[in-house]
């Protein structure tokens, strides 16, 4: 029997489609793997099921019988747990306090006894864990095991894995596989999200693939491998703006050499990266998000020091360099977050200024009148559908991006990156975007595109880079680009092959 | 089914023009309980706080002499928070004027009273921004949060004046807790003769001119501006945010010094231990009600300038604590807030 059936699932955000008429099963005792790019609709999904999100349309049926999940308390008590890739744990007290944090009846604590319970609980599911250590000092991967045991604790029998992997080093997913393997012998059922295809392979019984909010199929391990599960991740027609005409790159102008960089929480983003790019070229750079474009792309905006490494474009040394230097040595920047490029709450026409502040003083002071025609000038060339005065936060996404778009395009940089310059946008925006990022490469300019939509890397660039996990896995011409190819690069499968223009 | 659904969606501006006026209406309707409950009628209580103070000229002006340390320690904060460091120390910066103000004061007898004066202004701000430069630092260098570091600061500085007042200042004759009385020239001319209206009146007005010149004039208060409203897109944009604040931070400590030179030179000529009966906490007040704006902090100070002179008059009239005059300010400052919390927000009814 079916421990979850969803039937029909439909959820829609505004115009973006999430879940489209979906259907899932999961056997009791099953690990059932969620496989597909970012935005396929995977989470969202999950959501619906763990209560956080409430369907347009459709069922879910818990063991046969109709469940109505409007909250995780439902949820919980249904028998479904939850592990997000954000934990939910309270540093502070010990792993047994946050176990049964929520879960205790009758007014007194007994520590003593709460402590025993837990240990009990953690040894009997073969969860390793101490239940008197403090969560602060736990590693990542042991946090994630106090998460899975706070579930079970709530006796859940089915449970939900949101990208676990994402947060480990290699040798804790070791472990996160082998207690998922225990816990399933002792008839626990387990939904894995991932977009791993090594890690779905390895741990996973069956696994359903999708893709633009729709299921492509399930099927078992064994009857897939990893190449036929790629193309049912990415594998589609390609459409949108295409490049004219091929020209030959010019000379590199942006030089990247064994790029280290650290992230937030110190650990290696981005492990020994070089790129190059040529006048007239738009280097795509594909990924699935999360494997070290964000620091890329910050490192090469100035905001984000490199802890290695050198990044030059034309003549001048741009490591380490500071935002007003990047811009002043011709580099045009658009950012992976279009609400961390604007202030949203000034107006137009002051954030078209803000990056060069000191081109708009006359007398020491501020020349509104030069500041108010520089930005009619820009909203007229760029079809921005606002006023210099409206505040940017009012604007919709298309218009914001064209406003960061006529920002760091105006003054003709050298070099420009672009950070998902289309994510969120309508198909309108989207061409615009396209179409000026191809504007840039044929007066010259060397483009960076970091996307995680394919079909933008594959039609725009003049050859495409895949990062996975902080390394450049290869460099190849886009004609020889294809897109399974891609999909296992992208999943950590393969390196390139054939002919890598990689120094 | 009627379901009532709450969702973030901002208000239209007019309303912004209406929140002072609504928010003061919704302040005398919650106090008036107040005011009964103190044996007073709530109508005639307002009619003091608000009419009479304005009825006849030596009140009028009063109110003026209220409002110039207001004036400025609202511009002051406002400086501070429009670079989104929040300076909770306006109090302990102008305590820091006062002191420059009480220790400068006496030594200038024989200066013209036009270079004593500009000593005092110049000696009182230099004060407040080095009172403020410990904060500030803190929070650039090592990201320490400056609401508690300048709050803090206030208390220490309050004792310090207690001890030089107790200490090496107290005047030798009457051997009262102040400091010895300043120089005839270094005092602050009177702008009416016969009132207690002061120069520092003038400074207050030019402070606030300031606050608008270099928010809405220069491009320190663009980048002021950007930072206070979104750090990451203005560091992003290449604003250099740590400096900013700095700048920010500093400037406001000396403007808050500012206050305490006026208090000092303007009233009480010499340094007493209650010179500020916390004008630095209105400051805040003051800089919220008038949404950081030039205009708006003006508006602000003399509005509070006005209730505190009203304060006194209902007290006397109406022999009601002198102290409604704190709750009515500080109901005030919460209902202003809750509104601009509120206006971010809509009530939908819609039916399943």
């Amino acid at each position: 029997m079916s421990a979850i059936q969803m039937r029909g699932i439909t959820k829609r955000f505004g115009p973006v489609l999430a879940n489209d008429h979906i259907n899932f099963d999961l056997e009791q005792g099953e690990i059932h793997a969620l496989l597909g790019e970012n935005g396929a609709g995977k989470t969202t999904l999950m959501r619906i099921l763990y209560g956080l999100y409430h369907a347009d349309a459709g069922e879910v049926f818990v063991n046969g019988e109709k469940g109505h999940i409007t909250s995780p308390r439902d949820a919980i008590r249904l028998g479904i747990g939850m592990v997000t890739q954000h934990f939910t744990l309270v540093p502070p007290l010990t792993v047994a306090e946050n176990v049964v944090l929520g879960y205790t009846d009758g007014f007194r604590l007994r520590p003593q006894e709460i402590q025993r319970q837990v240990g009990k609980a953690a040894a009997g599911l073969g969860v390793e864990v101490d239940p008197t250590a403090i969560v602060r000092h736990l590693s990542v991967g042991e946090r994630q095991r106090v998460e899975i045991l706070k579930a079970l604790y709530r006796e859940a029998r089915v449970l939900i894995l949101d990208e676990p992997t994402a947060v480990l080093v290699p040798q804790e997913v070791g472990v996160l596989f082998e207690t998922l393997e225990r816990l399933r012998q002792g008839g626990l059922s387990v939904i894995f999200i991932s977009h791993k295809l090594n890690e779905v392979m390895t741990v996973c019984d069956r696994i359903t693939v999708l893709r633009d909010g729709r299921v492509v199929g399930t099927v078992n391990k064994a009857d897939t491998s990893q190449s036929a599960l790629a193309r049912m991740m990415v594998g589609r027609e390609t459409f949108g703006v295409s490049r004219e005409g091929e020209q030959a790159p010019g000379s590199p102008l942006l030089r990247i050499r064994s790029l280290s960089v650290a992230d937030d929480q110190g650990l290696p983003a981005l492990k020994g990266v070089s790129l190059e790019v040529g006048a007239g070229e738009i280097l795509g750079v594909a990924g699935v998000s999360g494997n070290g474009q964000t620091e890329l792309s910050r490192v090469l905006a100035g905001t984000l020091k490199p802890t290695e490494g050198q990044v030059s474009v034309g003549q001048d040394d741009l490591t380490g360099a500071e935002p007003t230097r990047v811009t002043a040595a011709g580099v045009g920047r658009i950012p992976e977050d279009r609400h961390e490029g604007l202030v949203g709450e000034l107006t137009v026409a002051e954030n078209l200024v803000l990056e060069h502040l000191g081109d708009f003083i006359t007398a020491g002071t501020l020349d509104h009148r030069r500041i108010r025609q520089h930005a009619e000038r820009l909203i007229a060339e760029y079809q921005i559908k606002a006023s210099p005065t409206d505040r940017a936060r009012t604007l919709s996404g298309g218009n914001m991006q064209k406003l960061i778009l006529a920002r760091a395009l105006s003054r003709e940089p050298r070099v420009v990156i672009a950070s998902q310059p289309t994510r969120g946008l309508d198909v309108g925006a989207t061409e615009y975007v396209r179409g000026k990022l191809l504007e840039q490469r044929g007066r010259g300019a060397a483009v960076l595109l970091l996307s995680e939509d394919l079909d933008e890397v594959l039609a725009l660039s003049d050859r495409i880079a895949v990062i996975y996990e902080g390394r450049i896995v290869g460099v190849l011409p886009c004609a020889e680009a294809d897109v399974e190819q891609l999909g296992l690069m992208m999943s950590g499968v393969r390196e390139a092959t054939g002919d890598s223009d990689q120094d | 089914m009627t379901a009532i659904k709450i969702e973030r969606a901002a208000a239209p501006v007019w309303m912004r023009f209406l929140i002072p006026v609504v928010a003061i209406l919704v302040t005398f309707v919650l106090t008036s309980f107040l005011i009964i409950w103190a044996g007073a009628n709530p109508l005639e209580a307002y009619h003091y706080f608000l009419i009479a103070p304005l009825s006849n000229r030596v009140s009028a002006l009063e109110v003026l002499v209220k409002s110039t340390p207001l004036l400025l320690t609202g511009t002051a904060v406002a400086f501070a928070f429009s670079a989104g460091y929040w300076n909770i120390g306006a109090e302990g910066q102008l305590y820091a004027g006062a002191i420059a103000a009480a220790w400068l004061g006496p030594l200038l007898g024989e200066v013209p009273p036009v270079i004593a004066i500009l000593v005092m202004l110049v000696g009182g701000f230099g004060a407040g921004v080095l009172w403020a430069l410990g904060p500030a630092l803190l929070k650039v260098k090592l990201a320490i949060d400056e609401v508690v570091t300048t709050l803090l600061l206030n208390s220490v500085i309050v004792f310090l004046v207690s001890y030089l007042l107790n200490g090496p200042w107290r005047d030798p004759i009457s051997m009262w807790p102040q400091s010895p009385e300043i120089a005839p020239n270094a005092m602050l001319p009177k702008l009416v003769p016969y009132s207690r209206l002061h120069l520092g009146f003038v400074v207050a007005v030019l402070g606030i001119l300031f606050l608008w010149f270099v928010l809405s004039r220069t491009a320190l208060g663009l980048k002021m501006r950007a930072v206070g409203l979104g750090r990451e897109a203005a560091r992003f944009a290449g604003v250099k945010v740590d400096q900013t604040m700095l700048t920010a931070a500093l400037v406001s400590g000396g403007i808050a010094g500012l206050a305490g030179v006026t208090e000092v030179a303007g009233i009480h000529f010499h340094l007493i231990e209650a010179i500020s009966p916390g004008y630095g906490y209105t400051g805040i007040i003051i800089a919220t009600l008038g949404g950081l704006n030039a205009f708006g902090v003006g508006l602000a100070a003399l509005f509070i300038g006005l209730i505190s002179t009203g304060a006194q008059t209902v007290s006397r009239a109406l022999g009601v604590p002198v102290y409604l005059g704190d709750v009515v300010q500080a109901t005030l400052l919460l209902v202003t807030l809750a509104m601009f919390l509120l206006l971010n927000y809509r009530i939908r009814f819609s039916s399943d």
